[in-house]
């Protein structure tokens, strides 16, 4: 695998799951046991009801472009070439997560908000697989 | 709490722009003593000490020689100074400090002396945005704009009529950076940095410093220059993280201020006579607008058309040429303050609102996270 120049996400106890999740090519994230809530990002306590009983659950990994940015002058060191586009996808369980939209032309013209959508996972390191998103 | 304590000293830094000869913290220090000789008062005076964007809230007491027996770093963005003053006149009012100094002092452009501010690669912010290339603020406000345009129709002519407004007002001040004539053509015809942001829908990024003294309204009157009553303040956050704003087309945090700021003032949008309100970008005056009550949901973008917010038209706003075309350290809020403080002395020349009695300055924080609002005014009500 060639050396990947973007930044890598360092996992911390309470994301390490969803990371492992990703490495398999799973969309996974947390449930609140107590007040049913998903949950994204990872954390210890549910931010609805402050719960501290969630459990890992896969996800279906679809979800709706809820809006997005075709960044023309791009991060430092990011290897997608510019222009490239930054979403907000609303999965069908609920959370929002911030992601790139790929598998159709970065312009904005041709995307629409509200279009769905599903993941793919892009292995970038031995370590990490990054969940980006297509229209399904 | 309304008129309860005033403003009564409003300085910049002895100059501003691309300054690499000047640390961060000289631009503070430049600000506090410009802004503490306007108030007519020594540094001894001062027993309290507010800033932002520093490693320890102590860190310009201590570069200014002041002991203060009140700290505050308060830290939630551009808005923070906004905020500070609500803190001040809070601990003014329970007796814990009679003479606030809040500063700002920003190398935003030649970053020389600046606090370190880098996030970790176990950062949420590296976890979970990072990786997908956001590419600093600009991308950030557009995924909010782009959802305002989805919901409600607003175009990119509307948000060009800001930044068009905006340096208007910018050719009426001396001091501001960018003054050349500037059209709505212009706007659209500039590079796209992050759709459908344009560069000159973007703010400018300079060196910079504010500093304003906040007293009780008995001892303001004490000193030399009019007092600016503080009438309402209101504060908010509601994430960190754009991607975790929860309604990207609606600023829910400006709301949650403006609420406050207007009922504690015991005044409408309708009695403000001229407006300051924090322009990162295009989209942040029209999103707060409609925040504040000064519209409905939505109707920002046909609020400002027709140059509305321009010199003449009937709504003032960022009477100083706004972070826009004037200055933009990167937590512009401190100018809000020193301009609104400017034209409810009549201080303002060319740009001056007639009879500006009310004035309201509004703050962003961080990805529309956080808001700060004051309201001020020339008489305790």
């Amino acid at each position: 695998m060639p050396e990947y120049s973007g930044p890598l996400p360092l996992p911390t106890p309470e994301t390490r799951p969803f990371w492992e999740a990703a490495r398999r090519h799973e969309l996974s994230l947390q449930r609140c046991r107590t007040c049913g809530a998903h949950v994204f990002y990872p954390r210890a306590v549910c931010p609805r009801c402050l719960g501290a009983d969630l459990e890992w659950r896969r996800v279906s990994g679809r979800g709706r472009l809820h809006t997005f940015t075709v960044v023309y002058r791009g991060a430092r060191n990011f290897p997608l070439p510019a222009p490239y586009v930054i979403a907000i996808v609303e999965l069908d369980e609920g959370p929002r997560m911030m992601t790139n939209l790929v598998g159709i032309a970065p312009d904005p013209a041709k995307i629409t908000i509200g279009i769905p959508v599903e993941v793919v996972f892009e292995d970038v390191s031995p370590e990490v697989a990054l969940p980006r998103f297509r229209p399904a | 709490m309304s008129g309860r304590v005033a403003i009564v000293g409003a300085a910049e830094a002895d100059e501003h722009g691309k300054l690499p000869h000047k640390s961060a913290f000289q631009l503070h220090a430049e600000a506090a003593r410009n802004a503490l000789a306007d108030a007519g008062l020594r540094k001894d005076a001062v027993d309290a000490v507010f800033s932002a964007g520093l490693w320890m809230g102590s860190e310009t007491a201590e570069y200014l020689g002041i002991r203060p027996r009140y700290v505050d770093g308060t830290q939630i963005g551009g808005c923070s100074f906004i905020a500070h003053v609500e803190h001040a006149m809070a601990a003014i009012a329970a007796g814990l400090c009679e003479v606030a100094l809040i500063t700002h002092g920003e190398s935003g452009a030649s970053r020389i002396g600046m606090p370190g501010t880098r996030f970790g690669p176990d950062s949420w912010r590296l976890q979970f945005e990072q990786p997908f290339g956001l590419a600093g603020p600009p991308t950030g406000y557009a995924l909010a704009a782009a959802r305002h345009m989805h919901e409600f129709g607003t175009t990119s002519e509307q948000l060009a009529e800001v930044a068009v407004a905006t340096r208007k007002w910018a050719q009426l001040n001396p001091r501001a950076l960018m003054r050349d004539p500037l059209t709505v053509a212009d706007v659209l015809a500039s590079r796209m940095i992050s759709w459908p942001l344009h560069l000159l829908d973007c703010c400018l990024v300079t060196d910079a410093g504010g500093a304003v003294v906040v007293t009780s309204a008995e001892r303001a009157r004490d000193c030399p220059q009019r007092p600016v009553y503080v009438l309402g303040t209101g504060e908010a956050s509601t994430h960190v993280m754009v991607s975790q704003m929860p309604d990207f087309a609606r600023w829910d945090a400006a709301r949650m201020a403006g609420e406050r700021a207007f009922a504690m003032a015991g005044v409408t949008p309708a009695d403000v006579d001229v407006a300051q309100v924090y322009d990162a970008f295009t989209i942040v005056p029209i999103m707060a607008l409609e925040a504040l009550g000064f519209c409905r949901e939505g109707e920002g973008g046909a609020f400002v058309a027709g140059q509305r917010t321009a010199p003449g038209g009937d709504f003032p706003m960022n009477t100083n040429g706004g972070g826009l075309s004037y200055t933009h350290s990167g937590m512009y809020g401190m100018f809000t303050l020193v301009e609104a403080v400017r034209q409810l002395r009549g201080e303002c020349g060319l740009r001056q609102v007639a009879g500006a009695r009310i004035a309201l300055c509004h703050g962003l924080g961080g990805m529309f996270s956080a808001a700060a609002t004051l309201i001020a005014g020339t008489e305790v009500p």
